[in-house]
């Protein structure tokens, strides 16, 4: 087996690389996080995947929460190096950090920022589509932002932008990894929206911190729930810790670390 | 019984009557709706292309999939739909339901015979009309009639208040070319009034229930998700059929979801006990407010059981006038009718004791 694979990687479905050179392809993979346990780390790893040299696939990030110097300072540390595929054309980055809409704002052709900003995507594949015959990966980080850059509209058009960019993974076989916040909704009988995001996941991954508390060898905990029933050989639901490293992260099953 | 929904929807209502009408019901832990649709939809088809059934076309509405999904699927189940199919129709709310895309630029059609694209979900009179001429197109003006069938109701519900998709959905029920019509609803998204109201306007509801050990009923959707993985893609599908007469039958069966689609079966004989093993909600609750006898019946003061004799308390109260001398308890009672005065020897006598007095002779 491959020794640069690590428990998610496989969690994932990557160490097929031969039978299936793109395990992700059409489908959609929520990150929850929450404030003890930040899931940005899953990003930075399958933004690592995708970009791989040993493949083609290219990848649309949709910034909400940091800006490009960050990841690329991160990535950097990983091994990979994000201006290079910047002009490789396998990385587009959309830095949205200042991004406000609101009701008022909305442009001449009456399509809300939001609409426009799918319009972006939607071109931006089509223009990868016809450059390279791989996988696009559409990434955001993290959609809670984009509730707030979008409320003063409507909470809904989240969603709306939501149903559009799954349309992508259908229609152009995109896949689509979104990073959320699970804890913001704790308080909701029934958080619609973070529902919503769920039942639209093939692949929930759920970083938590450990149920004992904080330890100085064991950061928190990943659940892995893979929601496609036709893969019946790979189980479904994995768990699995981690310790976050300098350049890399450490994962193993609990209680098999010496 | 998945079949029995399935007989009731293809044979459709008796004329001047609402179409029979089914609600598909899934949570986020248990998200197969699509697969009970997928289900119906291809014994639908199949029925409808052997001549067996009272309609003779299908409309589908799909919401959360787009239409290539579904014709790889019925493709997957042996039925073939080529864009001259005179018994399909489907009309594409997925695809572009806001009209986001933009025309000009990617020139997306306007969609075949086969597949029409709607572009305005919250105007709920267009859909209905769009659905009714999709209808038409596929069996005629006459008497003719056909399913409809939506894949998520969802969709809709986001964007039109319920009121407004139970009136669409009744009016569906009750035009005259409608067969029967069925939907799929996730309840876990909406509140429990919108799942009644769609409920209410259906004359079938099925249900599907995951195999979770749900012991406390407010456990929050997701943390369900989590803890039916073992057992996702199983589970117990209730069906509950209301009948003409005001009669409601309820019928459950378990169903397995894998690669090739949903299958179901009879709940394994283990399971049908006479008795219940275990407690509903109700129950627990109820349960736990029984006060069980010598707990709590004070109120504050210390709990006190009978053991024969008088407590201590009660002793150190009496203590003094039987110190005085023990003929003054004679002269109290003496003026009454009758009593039973008995002075214990000593505490050593144990007042109810079982044990053998006579334990120790040696005979």
């Amino acid at each position: 087996m491959d020794r640069s694979l690590n428990l998610l990687d496989l969690a994932l479905g990557f160490d097929q690389q031969l039978l299936d050179p793109s395990p992700l392809s059409g489908k959609v993979v929520l990150i929850e996080d929450c404030v003890e346990t930040s899931g940005s780390f899953v990003l930075h790893q399958v933004m690592k995947r995708v970009l791989s040299t040993n493949s083609s696939d290219a990848l649309i990030f949709l910034a909400f929460a940091r800006p490009f110097s960050h990841y690329d300072r991160i990535l950097r540390k990983l091994g990979c190096n994000l201006a290079a595929q910047k002009t490789n054309n396998r990385l587009v980055f959309f830095d949205m950090l200042m991004m406000k809409c609101s009701d008022g704002e909305e442009i001449e052709d009456n399509v809300s920022a939001v609409a426009k900003l799918f319009r972006e995507i939607q071109e931006t594949v089509r223009k990868l589509r016809s450059l390279t015959n791989s996988n696009i990966t559409v990434m955001v980080d993290d959609m809670s932002l984009l509730e707030i850059a979008a409320t003063g509209s409507n909470s809904d058009r989240v969603l709306d932008f939501l149903h559009y960019c799954h349309s992508l993974t259908s229609e152009t076989d995109c896949s689509l990894v979104i990073l959320n916040h699970e804890d913001i909704y704790s308080s909701m009988e029934r958080p619609a929206f973070l529902l919503h995001m769920v039942c639209l996941a093939d692949v929930v991954i759920k970083a938590e911190p450990l149920a004992s508390g904080l330890a100085n060898d064991v950061h928190g905990q990943l659940i892995v729930l893979n929601k496609g029933i036709s893969r019946s050989s790979r189980s479904k639901l994995q768990n699995f810790q981690f310790k976050i490293k300098e350049n890399g992260i450490e994962y193993f099953y609990p209680g098999s670390r010496s | 019984m998945a079949d029995s929904i399935f007989r009731k929807l293809r044979d459709g209502g008796e004329e001047g009557e609402l179409a029979p009408a089914l609600t598909i019901e899934e949570t986020v832990a248990s998200p197969f709706a699509l697969d009970v649709s997928g289900y119906l939809l291809a014994n639908l088809s199949s029925s409808i292309l052997a001549g067996k059934s009272k309609s003779q076309g299908l409309v589908l509405i799909t919401f959360s999939r787009s239409p290539s999904f579904y014709l790889q699927f019925l493709k997957q189940k042996g039925i073939v739909v080529s864009s001259s199919s005179k018994w399909i129709r489907i009309l594409d709310c997925y695809t572009d339901p806001l009209g986001w895309i933009d025309q000009s630029s990617n020139g997306v059609t306007e969609g075949s015979s086969l597949i029409k694209l709607h572009k305005c979900v919250s105007d709920l009179k267009r859909l209905f009309s769009s659905i009714i001429e999709a209808g038409r197109e596929l069996v005629g003006d006459g008497k003719a009639r056909f399913c409809v069938a939506i894949d998520s109701v969802n969709e809709l519900l986001r964007h039109s208040s319920m009121p407004l998709v139970s009136g669409l959905l009744t009016d569906l029920r009750s035009h005259a070319q409608v067969s029967s019509i069925f939907w799929s609803l996730n309840t876990d998204l909406h509140q429990e009034k919108v799942t009644n109201a769609l409920e209410y306007v259906s004359t079938m509801k099925a249900n599907l229930e995951p195999l979770c050990p749900s012991s406390d009923g407010k456990r929050n959707a997701l943390e369900n998700l989590f803890l039916v993985h073992q057992d996702f893609g199983k589970g117990r599908f209730h069906v509950r059929f209301k009948l003409r007469k005001g009669r409601v039958r309820v019928m459950s069966e378990e169903y397995h979801v894998d690669h090739l689609g949903i299958n179901f079966s009879p709940i394994s004989s283990a399971d049908s006990v006479q008795f219940n093993l275990q407690l509903s909600e109700k129950e627990r609750v109820e349960k736990e407010k029984v006060v069980l006898p010598f707990e709590h019946q004070d109120h504050g003061k210390s709990t006190e059981i009978y053991d024969g004799r008088r407590s201590l308390a009660d002793v150190k109260i009496e203590a003094a006038p039987l110190s005085s001398g023990e003929l003054q308890s004679d002269v109290v009672s003496s003026g009454k009718d009758g009593e039973i005065i008995y002075y214990r020897d000593s505490d050593d006598e144990h007042p109810d004791s079982d044990e053998d007095p006579d334990d120790d002779l040696d005979i």
